[in-house]
């Protein structure tokens, strides 16, 4: 899923401090996952900003509504009809979200509320971590299921480097050395052999060097 | 025992202090509660575990959003009490109850009739 974190209550404060009528819109999907933008994470920034601007003397109009998904024309539909009542829309949902939102509404003042992060897992409650950077061509398959480009800081092909010490990386002694993870898990396989391939050149024109990127599926366009 | 404690403090039973969540605190301060006071079992006590825990996290986010926003953190606080311990909640009570009066009231009540 896309994991998001929280974005600082002050930096939001920020943008919308002139606004007197302000929709906090939650996404059902990653962000209510990982925690960040969810219903429950609307309705506490709704009410924080509620008794900010209280305290601050000022009559503020502050709506909740949280969609099933904002990446989605369908769902961002459902608030046509209220969308332009708002001075400005604070959306909790990850970068994808946002923008797809500002697309829509064109003349709609939309402010992100979370920092959207990495493609990650859910290790335990309040710990995500990175494991995919969506390269476009997946190498799961010869790496015995752990990713080189995602968890490997050099994002090397053929690993381990010299800074591999231990199981762990150079960058940071609490990182797992992702070539370490590789070697272990083809281990445990008994397919060590498949270590011993090189990888040629990966193509990285399917990465984010080759520009935004995009998926057309004739087979299932209408 | 018959013991006393402030008449304006208004109990909200929880089945465990785990339960209490940010919004619950903040949802309290904007209908006007002037401090919020989460007792909970004795730590290591807890019946869930680590309701007591999470609780006194989650006052603490509490506490920490509501300095940001002007309201003041220092409204709300953790007490830790065995259920057995009727006099120490009694003082506990009097002890969150003078220290919200020497506060103030809660800014929002009175600025949402000024502003409404």
């Amino acid at each position: 899923m896309i994991v998001a974190d929280k974005k600082p209550i002050e930096e939001i404060i920020e943008q919308i401090k002139d606004c007197a009528k302000i929709l906090i819109l939650g996404c059902n999907e990653c962000v209510t996952v990982c925690e960040a933008g969810g219903k429950k994470e609307v309705g506490v920034l709704a009410s924080a900003l509620r008794m900010y601007f209280l305290n601050h003397n000022k009559e503020v109009k502050i709506d909740e509504i949280t969609l099933e998904r904002q990446c989605d024309h369908e769902y961002l539909e459902e608030i046509r009809d209220v969308a332009d009542q708002y001075d400005a829309i604070v959306s909790l949902a990850c970068g994808v979200g946002v923008q797809f939102m500002a697309e829509k509404y064109h003349t709609q003042r939309i402010y992100p509320g979370v920092n959207t992060c990495f493609l990650g897992a859910t290790e335990q409650r309040g710990l995500w971590t990175e494991r995919c950077q969506a390269c476009g061509s997946c190498l799961l398959a010869y790496t015995a299921g752990i990713c080189p480009v995602a968890r490997c800081a050099k994002r090397l092909l053929n690993g381990p480097c010299g800074g591999s010490s231990n199981g762990k990386c150079e960058i940071n002694p609490e990182l797992d050395c992702a070539w370490q993870l590789i070697i272990d898990r083809l281990k445990a396989l008994g397919r060590l052999e498949d270590y011993e391939k090189l990888f040629e050149i990966k193509d990285w024109s399917t990465d984010r060097a080759g520009g935004p990127r995009k998926v057309v599926r004739e087979d299932v366009q209408i | 025992m018959r013991l006393n404690y402030p008449a304006s403090i208004r109990i909200i039973r929880v089945p465990c202090t785990g339960k209490v969540d940010v919004i619950h605190i903040l949802r309290a301060f904007e209908k006007g509660a002037d401090g919020v006071c989460v007792v909970g079992c004795m730590e290591g006590d807890c019946h869930f575990k680590t309701g007591n825990f999470r609780a006194r996290k989650r006052v603490e986010q509490a506490q920490k959003l509501l300095d940001i926003i002007g309201t003041g953190g220092e409204r709300v606080q953790m007490y830790n009490l065995s259920s057995g311990e009727g006099p120490l909640f009694a003082r506990y009570a009097k002890e969150i109850y003078d220290k919200v009066k020497a506060l103030g009231p809660n800014p929002v009540k009175g600025n949402k009739q000024t502003a409404a």
